[in-house]
């Protein structure tokens, strides 16, 4: 009977660190780890240097000095008194403002498009083609100063809505009650004439009335799932469906309407007075344009993912739902997009991505987000580069690296289940 | 009796409803009452559009020397109240959104140089088609040797220029192999072309990568992949960081050879488009590889380490890369170190985009099946060489399309640049054609120009992209 010894283990030798494959790696990482402190050391040793030439010093307390400008659009209290780290704030919510409306708009519209661009008309799929590529092929920026010159140069100013002898130079559209000047959009808001007590805190203020009715949606948004619910319970036990849409419409809009007219709810509408516009919202065209055209750029490239997530539906998949019988809408609705989700999810979680990446691009047209105040306006005032770089990169990077989670928390749930 | 029928009946042409053009308009226009509303809005849609832009399009003036003089011949011409495109700027300042304040004696060499970057792709391109690196190859020559006709220049660059493009078809057409020769020196060709000077300089700086390979080739076989190429990196840094300058002195003392020297403030339009997209994109390839690697590799600090920069790069917007150029850059480098902020900003798009093809090779990476790792191992190859013979073509290959279209990302985000003071097309060079007295106004017209090019140059990349998408397909379906 053979036996199979085995070999020796040889000894450790010096040599073997660079021959032996057991223990190169951790050569390789020890020579790896060394060059890169060497390297970190070479860098901060000339920023060290560079910042003692300059005489200057890393130091953050500039941060709760006063910034001493203006921000338009802010959402929670600011005036040019509050200090620079307020002015960042402002700004990272200004940022997330427009990334989050951009990010919802241009994901309805492009999965629209991206259907239609499917679609067996042959006029429509062109057009949505013809719109897909004109603006997947262009720079971003080039449509964030377009859409921002269509407003600019092509609305009238806010003088000429001005009423002289009975007459104005312009209307205001939709029944008198929203005017676009070529300074912002002003539009009907709504108001709160009974609100509930606001809670101040020293960074924003609560309203009470806004919590109180999002409580009461929620509520309701329940109470009809508990409906439907048993609604499919009878239908599972009987075979018969009752009736409930005016059920559910009546729970899903009556406490919320009483509730608002309890509270007093009314339109206010913009009214020309003196120079401007009074009363009603005021969006800035800063803010519209970059809205619009980050929603028009990324629903065309929306558009794209979920053509190609659809498209990598088998066709077997749409044969046979056609064979038992549904219709082509129901067709897309049960069988198609589920399964295309799947395929778009991943895609579209970087499409967000770099949505709210490109919301920086707001420089274009000089609105005021975090890249605009805190590395724009505090930067240049305080003359604090390093600072302010290194908190705005951060910044962005905790985003980037918060959305990416919780997508790819959705992404892993709706993932299909292999075993 | 017979009642049969002997001779057949003619063939009936189907019913109008199911032929031609009413059948086609039936079934994919009318099809449905969705499809007919569906339809009428779109019509509607083009009629408000074309009611839009064509009249504006259609009455616009080509030759003309101020937007006074445009308006003047389109009221002339339309009536007072007919709005027109003022194209006659575009006919006087064109050559600004192409070369920027490029000196127009030198546009030859831009215009070389742009020709010549399709030769030293076209063996990359078109790696096994020969009939398509020669087509491309040829094109470029001529269309090469086209401009240089229009540029202005002494008789004899011109005869230089179209001797080198020509023969640069007859090396594609009867020694394919040897095109890589112009890849390879493309680079150093490109910043002496560009910048001017001595030409010894980007020479010397070629001898550097000769050393490279020098100490690398003896050193590989006894020491390892990674030592010695860490080595012949060190004796290469010696070389450009110590001897280079003399040597390059040196030799412009002894043969001196220079072209008129160009600033770099000077570079604008979509010369500095391309310069920063092309060069940024091929330096951050090999890097791209070597960080997907990384993210794969099992080794834990140097996974770490790639992650890091990946997730930081990507995490981060490219203006905010972009103001680090302008800005901070200086801060990280030595004191005495300056570069100018072309320089700057293709360093940090490089970095930018090395993490996102990074992430495209990983997926190229990722879609190799696991039997090709371990038939590598099999065969008794180590990394490197499993890497070079058997994973980086195959993963390289379908990485394509997604390194294209980074490019087109790239590309279009060049635009960016204009926010730190370089002169892009898209807003600086825009900017400064309508702050003159003759063009002041003007709004339109620059933006569709640099659009129109814009569109022509990605549409064309990503329909490039789509064939190659096909071409590599190769599974059967």
């Amino acid at each position: 009977m053979a036996v199979a010894n085995d070999l020796p283990k040889p000894e450790f030798r010096l040599s073997a660190l660079i021959y032996d494959t057991r223990y190169r790696a951790i050569t390789i990482q020890v020579i790896v780890l060394i060059l890169a402190l060497l390297f970190a050391a070479w860098l901060m040793e000339n920023v060290r240097s560079n910042l003692a030439l300059k005489g200057k010093d890393i130091d953050f307390s500039f941060l709760w000095r006063r910034a001493g400008y203006d921000i338009g659009q802010h959402l929670i209290p600011y005036t040019n008194d509050s200090p620079h780290i307020r002015a960042a704030f402002v700004g990272l919510i200004n940022t997330m403002v427009v990334a989050v409306v951009a990010s919802i708009l241009s994901t309805i519209l492009g999965v629209f498009l991206g259907v239609l661009r499917l679609s067996k008309n042959w006029i429509v799929s062109r057009l949505v083609g013809v719109y897909v590529e004109m603006f997947r092929n262009v720079p971003l920026l080039l449509w964030i100063i377009l859409t921002s010159a269509i407003f600019s140069e092509s609305r009238p100013q806010p003088k000429d809505f001005k009423v002289i002898d009975g007459v104005a130079k312009a209307d205001m559209s939709f029944w008198n009650s929203v005017a676009i000047t070529n300074r912002s959009s002003n539009v009907p808001m709504p108001v709160l004439d009974r609100p509930l007590p606001t809670i101040d805190t020293p960074w924003f203020s609560i309203s009470t009335s806004l919590v109180a009715i999002a409580v009461l949606l929620g509520a309701s948004i329940w109470a009809n799932r508990l409906l439907l619910r048993r609604a499919t319970a009878i239908q599972q036990a009987t075979g018969l469906r009752p009736t409930t849409w005016w059920q559910s419409t009546a729970i899903l809009i009556v406490p919320t309407l009483a509730a608002l007219i309890a509270m007093g709810f009314h339109l206010d509408y913009p009214v020309f007075k003196g120079f401007n516009f009074q009363g009603g919202l005021s969006f800035d065209h800063a803010f519209t344009s970059l809205t619009i055209s980050l929603t028009l750029y990324y629903a065309a490239v929306t558009a794209e993912i979920v053509r190609s997530g659809i498209q990598a539906i088998s066709r077997g998949q749409s044969e046979a739902a056609f064979a038992l019988g549904l219709r082509p809408g129901r067709v897309m609705s049960l069988i198609i997009l589920p399964q295309a989700l799947r395929v778009i999810i991943p895609p579209m979680i970087s499409q967000w991505l770099s949505l709210t990446k490109d919301t920086s691009l707001g420089i274009a047209v000089s609105y005021l987000d975090l890249r605009g105040t805190l590395g724009g306006i505090t930067l240049n005032q305080t003359g604090r580069e390093l600072e302010c770089m290194v908190l705005m990169m951060m910044i962005y990077l905790i985003i980037s690296l918060i959305i990416s989670a919780i997508a790819n928390a959705y992404n892993s749930s709706v993932k299909l289940k292999e075993r | 009796m017979q009642f049969t029928r002997t001779e057949m009946l003619p063939p009936q042409p189907p019913p109008v409803s199911q032929s031609g053009a009413v059948k086609w308009v039936r079934e994919n226009l009318f099809s449905g009452p969705l499809n007919t509303i569906l339809t009428l809005l779109s019509i509607l849609v083009v009629y408000y559009l074309l009611n839009l832009s064509l009249p504006w399009l259609l009455h616009g003036v080509w030759n003309a020397s101020s937007l006074t003089e445009c308006r003047t011949i389109i009221a002339a011409n339309f009536g007072p109240d007919a709005g027109g495109g003022c194209w006659a700027m575009i006919h006087a300042r064109w050559y600004q959104w192409i070369f920027g304040f490029y000196p127009p004696e030198v546009y030859w060499r831009p215009i070389l140089n742009f020709g010549l970057l399709f030769v030293a792709m076209a063996p990359i391109l078109f790696s096994d088609n020969l009939r398509g690196s020669v087509k491309l190859v040829g094109t470029v020559a001529v269309l090469t040797i086209i401009a240089l006709t229009l540029a202005q220049g002494p008789w004899w660059v011109f005869a230089l220029c179209s001797a080198l493009m020509l023969a640069s078809v007859a090396v594609a057409l009867l020694a394919p192999r040897y095109l890589l020769v112009a890849t390879v020196l493309y680079p150093f060709a490109t910043v002496w072309l560009l910048w001017g000077g001595s030409i010894w300089g980007p020479v010397t700086a070629m001898l550097g990568f000769v050393v490279l390979v020098l100490v690398y080739r003896p050193l590989s076989p006894r020491l390892g992949v990674v030592m010695a190429t860490s080595l012949a990196v060190v004796a290469a840094a010696i070389w450009w960081g110590v001897l280079d300058s003399y040597v390059a002195a040196a030799l412009e003392q002894v043969v001196s050879l220079s072209i008129q020297p160009v600033e770099s403030d000077k570079f604008g339009g979509f010369l500095l488009a391309f310069l920063i997209g092309v060069s940024s994109i091929s330096i951050s390839l090999p890097i791209g590889i070597l960080l997907a690697l990384g993210r794969q590799s099992d080794m834990f600090l140097i996974k770490t380490l790639s992650v890091a920069f990946i997730e930081f790069v990507r995490g981060v917007p490219l203006i905010t890369m972009l103001f680090t150029a302008s800005l901070l850059l200086q801060y990280f480098l030595p004191p005495q170190v300056q570069f100018d902020l072309i320089l700057r900003v293709i360093i940090l798009v490089t970095l930018f985009s090395a993490a996102y093809n990074a992430e495209v090779i990983r997926g190229g990476l990722a879609a190799l099946p696991k039997g090709q790792y371990e038939a590598a191992d099999a065969l008794g190859m180590d990394y490197w060489q499993a890497q070079r013979l058997i994973i980086m073509p195959q993963a390289l290959k379908v990485s394509i399309p997604g390194i294209v279209s980074t490019f087109i990302g790239l590309f279009k985000d060049t635009t960016l640049v204009s926010f730190v003071g370089l002169q892009d097309p898209l807003r600086g060079i825009t900017t400064i054609v309508r702050a003159d007295i003759n063009w002041k106004g003007i709004y339109w017209e620059p933006y569709i120009f640099v659009g129109v090019i814009f569109f022509a140059a990605c549409y064309g990349m990503s329909r490039y992209s789509l064939y190659l998408e096909r071409k590599l397909h190769t599974d059967h379906r």
